[in-house]
């Protein structure tokens, strides 16, 4: 589903991503991992289409689409969901109105007849369920006074809402306590379907104990320097990120 | 994301268009004889032409102020025209009888003077120039005993209101826009609402500019008897010139005890170019006096002009009397607004609200002035003022000018502002989400709005959404 080849990217004159090269097929979980600086959330957001990254050379092929030539809202239309690090707050629009927007927009791409209110509200009650979320939130404004549990779990709702064929979290795990990591993993795991794909962007073994990876990919100095099963983060938490290092 | 801004498509003011009507227009300059002959081409009482005669005495004594945050070229006011009406004004029977060149205009202003705006229950009163055409509904109205007419025709058919209300809020000595506008007031809208009666539909005016240089000096009356209840639309739109047009009216309303009247603008006069050359100038004075238990608010959207200059304000003179101001304003390019309210406060146990959104984009220069004045008898007044501010774009400006004056200790007063940037962080948001650029920006900025647009009619909402939209295209990089 997704084939990255050979992928450079840039922040200013920096380069960042050197060289990542990555297939994702439907069904499957991957997991990128790897220490501070070493270009996780870059390449999360470069396949998400964030403007402030240059993309110098490589390809990202997507459901047989040049995903790089695409703007990111076309990217998401699509089916690529980037589940945010640090959701970004929009005051004043409630969480109701903004995923019916995005929802009825993506369905609108894809040719589908957009959802009226109720139609949504109807949708919205099984979903708010899965990341257990009382539905008085839909009308707060997005992450306007979320804690950041309730921003995370924001996140996986509108997962849940899009339905997307490629969803990266990004670092979903950070600044969760172990009852909100559990219900984010929980929702993830129930979205699961074999058409659809999940990469897992983390420093921490601890998600990957509920989110169970295929494979798992290391990441640092901007390449992919080992990739293995799910055994590898196991690895990893025992040995630390030197150790794939020297061994690379 | 920078590839947006210059690239967007610049909409071309929709409106720019001009209607070829035979126009009866007299020569530019203002005197003595130039308020007399407008005066006597609407056939006006003596009364009236003394009152105007008064006016422009006044105003030739008076100097124009320049304390406002804006900068203009100076003003030649005998360079303007002072009248100008379409020949073809008799009181008409039907639409049919409407020069059908007008018809035109209003149906590409969106205005339809047929039954499909009577099913949709509002009452137009459509103004072209400066004489009114036509006032639809009126029979409906009048089952309910509610008066809806130009102010022209109320001059003639119940002068007795308008002699006992005109002048009484904003009198003719108040500022020199006033005073201009006292004597040569071209037309308006009168409204008149009965003891305990609740207007059943939501009254609304249009405008249009059209002939040269014409200033247009609309004055409004709207007196709400007591326990009586009024929704007034004011939308106005004007077609693309190079000299700039003065707009300077005088909206004046009176609550009686009891009553209530909600007054709202989607405001989109021609903003000039994107280098500032042509727009309108709106410089307006709007008052409202509210008696015993009643509430006046004021709800406006500003996105058009070149210079916006205006404080719609609420006169607390009755006690538990209450008023409301909630504002959008925008200016984008090189547009300049300097706006806000004044809410004075002097009977007893009074109450104030002001919400107040300006977005300043491309060079646009916004500055909120609001005055909260608290009189020595005021016992146990109230005010919460929010004034917040948006920036898009690195070129543009955000001013604030608070002024309270509090002279008795029981009031209570609450003043909160804050300033924020759009962050591409939100539109990058916004876009992961399947939503475009523009999308985005319309979203983000309807929430800042949230609050204002709430208090507009439905119909309204909407077309201010809208016009934000169209405002800040190009307006983010």
């Amino acid at each position: 589903m997704l084939t990255i080849d050979k992928l450079h990217a840039n922040v200013g004159d920096k380069e960042i991503l050197k060289g990542i090269s990555l297939t994702v097929n439907a069904g499957e979980i991957h997991a990128i991992m790897g220490p501070n600086g070493s270009g996780k959330s870059t390449l999360a957001q470069v396949i998400a289409g964030h403007p402030g990254y240059d993309v110098t050379s490589g390809s990202v092929t997507f459901a047989g689409k040049d995903l790089l030539a695409l703007p990111a809202e076309e990217r998401a239309q699509h089916g690529v969901f980037l589940a945010f690090q640090y959701p970004v707050e929009i005051p004043g629009v409630t969480n109701a109105y903004f995923l019916r927007s995005a929802y009825n927009e993506v369905r609108r791409a894809n040719g589908l007849d957009e959802v009226d209110p109720m139609e949504f509200l109807d949708l919205m009650e099984e979903k708010l369920k899965l990341v257990d979320m009382d539905p008085a939130m839909l009308q707060r404004s997005v992450n306007a006074g979320f804690s950041g549990g309730e921003k995370k779990r924001n996140e996986i709702l509108q997962m849940a809402v899009l339905a997307p064929k490629l969803a990266i979290l990004d670092e979903t795990d950070s600044g969760l306590d172990i009852d909100a990591l559990r219900i984010v993993a929980e929702g993830v795991n129930a979205l699961k379907r074999p058409d659809n794909a999940t990469i897992v962007v983390t420093h921490y073994q601890r998600l990957l104990n509920y989110i169970v990876p295929d494979f798992v990919h290391v990441l640092a100095g901007g390449k992919i320097v080992k990739s293995g099963g799910k055994d590898l983060a196991l690895e990893l938490e025992a040995k630390g990120y030197d150790w794939v290092l020297e061994t690379a | 994301m920078s590839a947006s801004i210059d690239a967007l498509v610049n909409k071309e003011y929709q409106y720019g268009f001009v209607t070829d009507v035979d126009a009866d227009t007299i020569a530019p300059g203002l005197s003595e004889d130039v308020v007399r002959l407008i005066s006597a081409k609407k056939n006006e009482p003596q009364w009236l032409l003394d009152w105007r005669l008064k006016a422009y005495r006044r105003w030739l004594t008076m100097t124009e102020p320049h304390w406002p945050n804006v900068k203009y070229p100076v003003i030649d006011y005998q360079a303007s025209r002072y009248y100008s009406a379409p020949k073809s004004v008799k009181p008409l029977q039907s639409l049919d009888e409407v020069d059908p060149e007008l018809l035109k205009t209003y149906d590409k202003l969106g205005i339809s003077l047929t039954e499909q705006k009577f099913l949709a229950g509002v009452a137009v009163d459509a103004i072209f120039d400066s004489v009114s055409v036509g006032t639809t509904m009126k029979d409906e109205l009048a089952k309910h005993g509610v008066i809806f007419c130009s102010f022209s025709e109320a001059v003639h058919t119940y002068p007795e209101l308008i002699q006992k209300y005109l002048g009484s809020v904003v009198p003719y000595s108040d500022n020199f826009f006033a005073a201009l506008n006292s004597a040569v007031f071209s037309d308006g809208s009168f409204c008149y609402v009965p003891k305990g009666v609740r207007c059943p539909i939501e009254l609304s005016t249009y405008f249009r500019i059209n002939a040269a240089d014409t200033g247009q000096f609309e004055r409004t009356l709207i007196v709400a008897d007591e326990g009586a209840y009024v929704s007034y639309l004011e939308g106005c739109t004007a077609p693309k010139r190079s000299t700039n047009q003065l707009h300077a009216a005088v909206v004046e309303l009176v609550a009686l005890d009891n009553a209530s009247i909600k007054y709202s603008t989607v405001q989109n006069w021609y903003a000039g170019d994107k280098d500032g050359v042509g727009g309108i100038y709106n410089f307006v004075t709007k008052r409202g006096k509210a008696m015993t238990n009643s509430k006046i608010s004021w709800t406006q959207v500003e996105t058009g002009s070149a210079i916006t200059w205006k404080y719609p304000s609420v006169i607390l003179q009755g006690d538990n009397s209450t008023g409301e101001f909630y504002s959008v304003a925008v200016v984008n390019n090189k547009q300049q607004a300097d706006t806000g309210t004044k809410m004075i406060h002097i009977g007893r146990n009074t109450k104030s609200t002001i919400i107040s959104k300006g977005i300043s984009a491309g060079q646009g220069q916004n500055s909120y002035r609001g005055q909260v004045k608290i009189l020595p008898k005021a016992t146990g007044a109230r005010n919460y003022t929010q004034c917040d501010s948006m920036l898009v774009g690195n070129k543009c400006g955000a001013h604030t000018f608070p002024y309270i004056e509090v002279a008795n200790n029981s009031a209570t007063l609450e003043h909160e502002a804050s300033t924020s940037k759009i962050g591409e962080d939100q539109i990058f948001y916004c876009k992961a989400r399947g939503l475009s650029t523009e999308q985005a920006i319309s979203l983000i900025v309807s929430g800042f709005c949230r609050e204002v647009f709430k208090e507009l009619p439905m119909e309204f909402a909407l077309e201010a959404q809208q016009l934000l939209g169209i405002t800040l295209e190009g307006s983010v990089g």
